[in-house]
């Protein structure tokens, strides 16, 4: 057993590996995708996009792309500027172009739209549109962007005179420099988090529907946040008349997000904008190669990471320096008071009171972004920071990995527990997850085999990460994205039967919220999961919410859920007490029923009183059974866990083979363990990817080398090990059903344990640090340099 | 716009006809003429797999065929893996039971490259899996439940005892 269950499989509340609901459809080729909404009349619309990294627009010719067949019309900035819609802010307040009207700031970036009544007809009015450049050098390296002399970029800005976006620093900078100049050792490392992308299977689109008559636009999108673009829309477009109550957006069923469909990219803007002008459905999807090139990347975080502490193996702080690159606008969806996201997690699973951080962020002519992959805003880039140096710091004393982590964990008697940065870790067992870890995997046996490889010159390294997340955003006396306060919602109705529906704000995107509302539900209320419809993505039905991502739904939404249950069965019990005579008191609940204590016979199950509440309420009672609930949680959750990775590599080829991986998870209680451990497989090859094949790489002149599939290498079933995975359960103590939220763990976990493997087999040669992803080039390149391996 | 073309295509057991541009790609001509949608676009150079169907019974990348190049033939996709009496078919069963699929957008076009695989090898070991869906791209699963799947699949389709279902989450 995984989870105890408190409820029967016939109820499958929390614990069970109840199938998922939604699956029937997806199988039978009936989801309903951004790409498969048709409606009548609809024209379709494509993207002009720049070749170049930073020019100068001379001139844009659209004539011989107004000719093509099927051509309706094509839009630039200068159109949109009539209207003052050529500009929007960014969910950080920074602001981004729709169209440019005078210059292009990234290679990809949109210049034009043409719309058409096909598909095909608006690809070749995008080859017809003509456009004069004159094109400048652009400033493709963060550090370069900051000197002296660099070419102030955000021109646009009045009193603007250099690069700088923000900078941003937390924890005691005096304390800090005082221990790196006294402590025994220091270690210190220059660590790339590289610029990647999400690479959901499908594309980010939309059909915007604009009514004339009754001045009403439907917009159907890939967002997992539908309610926040709603009132982004109505700011943006409030001015022309489209007011908040005059716009629905849809989230239909979603091809993947992982943050990448959080942003509001120029694409959908757009397409509002078209069909607000010429009265009828557009439709625009982007392709593959658009979506790598132009939509908001992930992370671009150059660490510089630093520890201090003792010969005999205690942390005793750190001192980090991020420079971040953010593309030409601050596009990254963090909550306002946090540039940086959640990066001040660094300090990392480990007890010690000392820490300096900060964080400088940049202007390039890369694209904007930023956004939170399957990550709770940059925690990715924090763990890669602590569970590297960390390794760092336990190779030069000499000391074991998983030794010094012990030496160094929190311990579980220590929660909640202050971090030097601030944040208050609600609960954890850190040395159970590792110990467990190290169980499965055999670890001392790995050690032992890899000492007697080492004598013959066989490269095998073993690596660990034992990482803390922190999600959930969040607590609305610090959490907001542009002022609304980060809670989320649940409404459930029960209908006079007794099965029900529930909407909420937040919104899957395959994390298989239909089915772990619904358990969460029947196990507060005992009525089957199988009874309960969930719905999310509709802003008309569903209550405000602020969105799926940076693992919050379980967290917040999931919370909403219970409570809202608790409400109802609240109710539910002054109506079982009003049919059984008796007081509340005296009545005892089992899922599903209640029934008077020492006297089990006298009962009413959940649907009796369900139906009672429309038939036979008592008197001065409400009617009906319904009930909402915003949650505002007290505190964010710290989901935790250990991984160990062990790789061999190829003395001749450099290939690396990942041989095993155990993921041991902490989410708290459990309550999907069939779902949780997907999230997990799914996250740890999101988390490989990075770590050994993903990165999106720039020239000099601003041009991307890999914004395709062809040469993108998102892993397939061939690079992805098979995952080894369990757990461990520690509840929030905070959260009313005790869980922590779990998809973005492995992403953030796996990464720094394949790293260590990798950097742990290559320290023989003395090769301390190699920046992911880690190619077989780049082994090769380090052991050449070392003489280990001879040119060829 | 260059001149249309008539063609008749068998799609999922049904003849249908359509007058397509030359250039139509086949993964438009069943979207958007057929309105069959469980058959998804997910790049622009032939990588991910989403676009899989069966032409003649052999699995391909619908988005690198023309219609054109259909014509005359049988194509089967996701629509028509049902069996005959409505039940779901055992690739289907399959990822349902191990839960193979997260967002879904990938899994058409697996379960299609799957049911052609296990028609050519019925018991395959994992590494023939692994390589034999190695031109489908999922960015949900991390592809171990996927695995299983095709062995459930495939015990199943031989007939011998389910694998269990059961998450071994230890
Ligand atoms: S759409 Fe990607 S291979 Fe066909
Ligand atoms: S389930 Fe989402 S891409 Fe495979």
């Amino acid at each position: 057993m995984i989870q105890e269950c408190k409820t029967s499989k016939a109820i499958s509340g929390m614990g069970h590996s109840m199938k998922r609901k939604e699956d029937g459809r997806f199988i039978q080729g009936k989801g309903n995708y951004i790409d498969d909404i048709k409606l009548d009349g609809m024209l379709y619309m494509d993207i002009h996009r720049s070749p170049y990294a930073y020019a100068k627009i001379k001139k844009i010719n659209i004539d011989k792309a107004m000719k093509v067949p099927g051509v309706v019309a094509v839009i630039t900035g200068k159109d949109l500027e009539k209207y003052n819609l050529h500009w929007m802010p960014t969910l950080m307040s920074d602001t981004q172009m729709v169209l440019p009207t005078d210059t292009v700031m990234y290679q990809a970036q949109e210049v034009a739209a043409v719309i058409a009544t096909s598909r095909y007809a608006a690809a070749d009015g995008v080859e017809a549109v003509e456009v004069e450049y004159e094109v400048m050098k652009p400033v493709m390296d963060p550090y370069k962007a900051t000197l002296p002399g660099a070419p102030v970029l955000r021109s646009d800005k009045k009193g603007k005179t250099d690069n700088k976006i923000w900078h941003w620093e937390v924890g005691d900078k005096k304390k800090t420099d005082k221990l790196f100049e006294t402590a025994e050792v220091t270690v210190k490392e220059e660590i790339y988090v590289p610029r990647i992308h999400v690479a959901s299977i499908e594309t980010c689109g939309c059909v915007a529907d604009y009514h004339k008559v009754n001045n009403h636009l439907t917009m159907y999108m890939t967002t997992q946040a539908p309610h926040a673009i709603r009132t982004v829309i109505a700011l943006v477009a409030g001015h022309v008349g489209l007011t908040e109550e005059k716009i629905r957006v849809i989230s239909p069923d979603i091809g993947g997000g992982f943050g990448g469909k959080v942003p509001v990219y120029p694409g959908y803007v757009i397409a509002i904008a078209v069909s607000f002008l010429v009265g009828k459905p557009v439709k625009w999807i982007e392709d593959r190669s658009e979506n790598l090139q132009a939509d908001s990347f992930a992370r671009d975080y150059h660490i510089t990471a630093e520890m201090a502490g003792t010969k005999a193996g205690k942390i005793q702080g750190i001192r980090f320096k991020v420079l971040a690159d953010h593309g030409y606008t601050d596009a990254s969806a963090n909550p306002s008071k946090f540039p940086a996201g959640m990066f001040s997690i660094c300090t990392g699973s480990y007890d010690y009171d000392t820490a300096f951080v900060e964080a400088d962020a940049v202007y390039t002519n890369k694209p904007p972004g930023g956004v939170a992959y399957r990550c709770s805003f940059r925690v990715t880039e924090a763990v890669q920071g602590i569970e590297r140096i960390t390794d760092r710091f336990a190779q030069t004393i000499g000391m074991d990995p998983a030794a010094f982590r012990f030496n160094n964990f929190i311990k579980k008697d220590q929660f909640p527990w202050k971090s030097p940065t601030g944040w208050s870790y609600d609960s954890g067992d850190y040395e159970l997850a590792l110990k467990k870890a190290m169980d499965v995997i055999d670890y001392a046996g790995l050690r032992k085999e890899q000492a007697e490889k080492r004598k013959k010159g066989e490269i095998m390294g073993i690596g660990i990460c034992s990482f803390t997340e922190v999600v959930g955003a969040g607590p609305s006396k610090d959490f907001d994205i542009l002022g609304i306060k980060m809670f989320d919602s649940a409404e459930i109705r029960v209908h006079p039967t007794g099965k029900a529906i529930a909407r909420f704000g937040t919104k899957s995107q395959g994390q298989g919220h239909e089915t772990t509302y619904a358990q969460i539900i029947a196990e507060e209320l005992g009525i089957p999961a199988e009874n309960i419809q969930i719905e999310e993505g509709d802003t008309d039905t569903a209550p405000y919410g602020l969105g799926t991502y940076a693992s919050r739904s379980t967290p917040t939404a999931g919370a909403a859920a219970a409570v809202a249950a608790r409400k109802l069965r609240d109710k539910a019990r002054k109506i079982a007490a009003y049919l059984l005579e008796v007081s509340e008191e005296d009545l005892e609940w089992e899922p599903g029923v209640f029934f008077v204590k020492g006297a089990p016979e006298k009962k009413k199950t959940i649907q009796e009183l369900v139906f009672a509440a429309y038939t036979n309420h008592p008197q001065g009672m409400e009617a009906g059974f319904e009930a909402t609930h915003y949650y505002d949680p007290p505190n964010l959750t710290f989901p935790f866990g250990s991984y160990i990775c062990v790789v061999d590599i190829d003395k001749e080829t450099c290939e690396i083979k990942v041989r095993r991986f155990v993921a041991i998870d902490d989410c708290g209680n459990i309550i999907n363990p069939m779902i949780v451990q997907g999230q997990v497989h799914g996250g740890l090859t999101q988390g490989i990817a990075p770590a050994m094949f993903e990165e999106l790489i720039y020239d000099e002149d601003g041009n991307i080398l890999n914004g395709t599939f062809m040469d993108y290498l998102v892993p397939t079933a061939v690079e992805s090990p098979s995952w080894e995975t369990g757990h461990t359960i520690t509840p929030s103590p905070h959260h009313p059903i005790g869980a922590k939220g779990v998809g973005e763990s492995p992403t953030v976990g796996a990464p720094p344990a394949i790293a260590n493997a990798i950097c742990d087999a290559l320290l023989p040669y003395g090769i301390t640090n190699i920046d992911i992803p880690i190619t077989p080039y780049k082994v090769w390149k380090a052991l050449k340099e070392k003489g280990v391996v001879k040119a060829i | 716009m260059q001149m249309e073309k008539e063609i008749t295509v068998t799609i999922n057991g049904e003849a249908k006809k359509a007058k397509v541009e030359p250039r139509l790609l086949l993964v438009h001509l069943i979207r958007e003429d057929f309105n069959m949608t469980g058959t998804h676009i997910g790049c622009d150079t032939t990588h991910c797999g989403a676009c899989t169907v069966l032409l003649d019974g052999k699995s391909v990348k619908s988005c690198t065929i023309l219609a054109i190049q259909a014509d005359g033939k049988k194509v089967s996709t996701v629509e028509g893996l049902l069996n005959a009496d409505g039940t779901l078919a055992a690739i289907q069963e399959a990822f349902k039971e191990n839960h193979a699929l997260h967002c879904g957008f990938c899994t058409p076009g697996m379960m299609m490259r799957a049911t052609e695989l296990l028609q050519k090898n019925p018991n395959p070991s994992e590494d023939e899996i692994r390589w034999g869906i190695s031109g489908n791209l999922c960015r949900c699963t991390g592809y171990n439940n996927i695995v299983k799947a095709i062995q459930y699949a495939s015990a199943k389709i031989r007939g011998e005892a389910l694998p269990s279902t059961e998450p071994i989450f230890v």
